[in-house]
């Protein structure tokens, strides 16, 4: 019999070429490699199938140029006639994340070639194309290679012989809110009275009917009179005054900076830099206010456009960095900022 | 972070590359900016003109934030 043709997708950094000062490299397509992780997929594949060609992209090239890769990566996929695409998996890696979902659902839309792909829960790409391809669920570093390995490559199998897929719990996808029908062992009542002693025991037990989770926040009303404002500054960025004096994580930041720019009319090379270990730190090293416009804002207050610029401002590492923490950090120096008297706030990430 | 920001009550505009990791956390005011290691610069240019183009993107910021919105908004 002959072998399912597979095409694996994967990063610059999972392509060994490089780091973030590679994150820009353009598409590129390796016809008949097996490339990093996909070593790992060959092996569970086994005699069943085989990857024809690896597609490697930068993370920051697919982000920039979203229309073009795609179009450009669609082009060599259709060139190798695959059973199916795997892009990944991706984990925690946010930018990796997008780009293996736009590319993997575009490889199913325009193509017509089944696709999947694997993040961690928390990785933006999940949110955004959990509906639209199948994503299993993987831990959130490059450490759960094995795990993540062990639930892509058969359901990369299944996808490429056109077999039923089960429900997301015994495929190991995320959730993707369609309902699938299958026998459980036990009947409904014995699980429901395990699940409520567990439940009065203190234990955890795990619903079966998870309900949504809607986070919106309605848009405050907008500033009336910008001209006394006061204007805060917040960057997800990493920037910090140099030397990076509370030592905020490269990654998985577990806190964050509150600086002081009385007086600061300029963040320079000597003065300021990112702690992000996220993105090539090159250019904002070189000049911060590239990415916390600080000499910008100077002027417009200068000029009168603004009120006043705040005296503090607020920094972390979006990188690798857990929703709860993000969540914890903003709710308390949101409130700082409110009791400072700032009317609004420009947020910039990198 | 900008939907907790907006949550106590401050309007916020995110000014980022990738808007649809923006719409995905659930900002309502969005900037779309020049490049994920330099949003708001550009090291091609000289340093005058990127300053000019770092204060347009800044002044679009501001549009954002003096604009009502209903809902989630990219001003482009």
């Amino acid at each position: 019999m002959e072998k399912l043709r597979v095409v694996h997708y994967i990063n610059q950094f999972f392509a060994q070429i490089g780091g973030e000062e590679k994150a820009d490299y353009p598409a590129e397509l390796r016809k008949g490699e097996v490339v990093g992780p996909g070593m790992a997929l060959m092996q569970k594949f086994g005699d069943e199938a085989e990857i024809v060609g690896t597609i490697v992209c930068g993370d920051s090239y697919f982000n920039e140029n979203i229309d073009k890769a795609t179009a450009d990566i669609l082009e060599m996929v259709k060139s190798l006639s695959p059973d199916v695409f795997v892009a990944g998996p991706a984990f925690n890696a946010g930018r990796y994340g997008v780009a293996c979902g736009t590319i993997a659902a575009a490889v199913q839309e325009k193509l017509g070639i089944p696709a999947v792909t694997g993040m961690y829960v928390e990785n933006p790409g999940a949110d955004m194309f959990k509906n639209k391809v199948y994503i299993v669920s993987t831990k959130n570093s490059a450490a759960g290679m094995r795990d993540a390995v062990a639930k892509l490559a058969p359901l990369t199998l299944k996808l490429a012989k056109g077999e039923r897929i089960g429900a997301s719990v015994e495929e190991g996808y995320i959730p993707n809110g369609v309902r699938v029908n299958f026998f459980e062992k036990e009947r409904g009542s014995a699980r429901a009275v395990k699940m409520l002693i567990k439940k009065l025991a203190g234990k955890p037990f795990e619903t079966e009917f998870p309900m949504p989770v809607f986070d919106r926040v309605a848009p405050n009303p907008a500033v009336k009179d910008m001209a006394h404002a006061k204007i805060a500054l917040v960057t997800s960025g990493g920037i910090v005054p140099k030397g990076n004096p509370d030592h905020i994580e490269s990654s998985s930041a577990s806190h964050y900076g509150e600086y002081d720019i009385e007086g600061v009319m300029d963040l320079t090379a000597e003065t300021y830099e990112t702690a992000h270990g996220g993105y090539d730190p090159v250019y904002a090293n070189a000049d911060a206010d590239r990415v916390l416009p600080v000499d910008v804002l100077r002027d417009m207050e200068k000029e009168g456009k603004i009120g006043s610029l705040h005296h503090l401002y607020y920094a972390t590492v979006g990188n690798g960095t857990a929703v709860a923490s993000a969540k914890k950090f903003a709710a308390e120096f949101a409130k700082k900022l409110k009791d400072d008297g700032v009317d609004a706030v420009i947020l910039t990430s990198t | 972070m900008v939907k907790e920001v907006e949550r106590a009550g401050l309007p916020v505009v995110h000014m980022c590359t990738v808007t649809p990791i923006s719409m995905t956390v659930g900002a309502n005011r969005i900037v779309p900016t020049i490049a994920i290691p330099h949003p708001l610069g550009n090291p091609a240019l000289d340093p005058a003109e990127e300053k000019a183009l770092r204060r347009k993107l800044v002044e679009k910021a501001l549009t954002a934030l003096q604009t009502e919105v209903e809902d989630q908004t990219i001003f482009e």
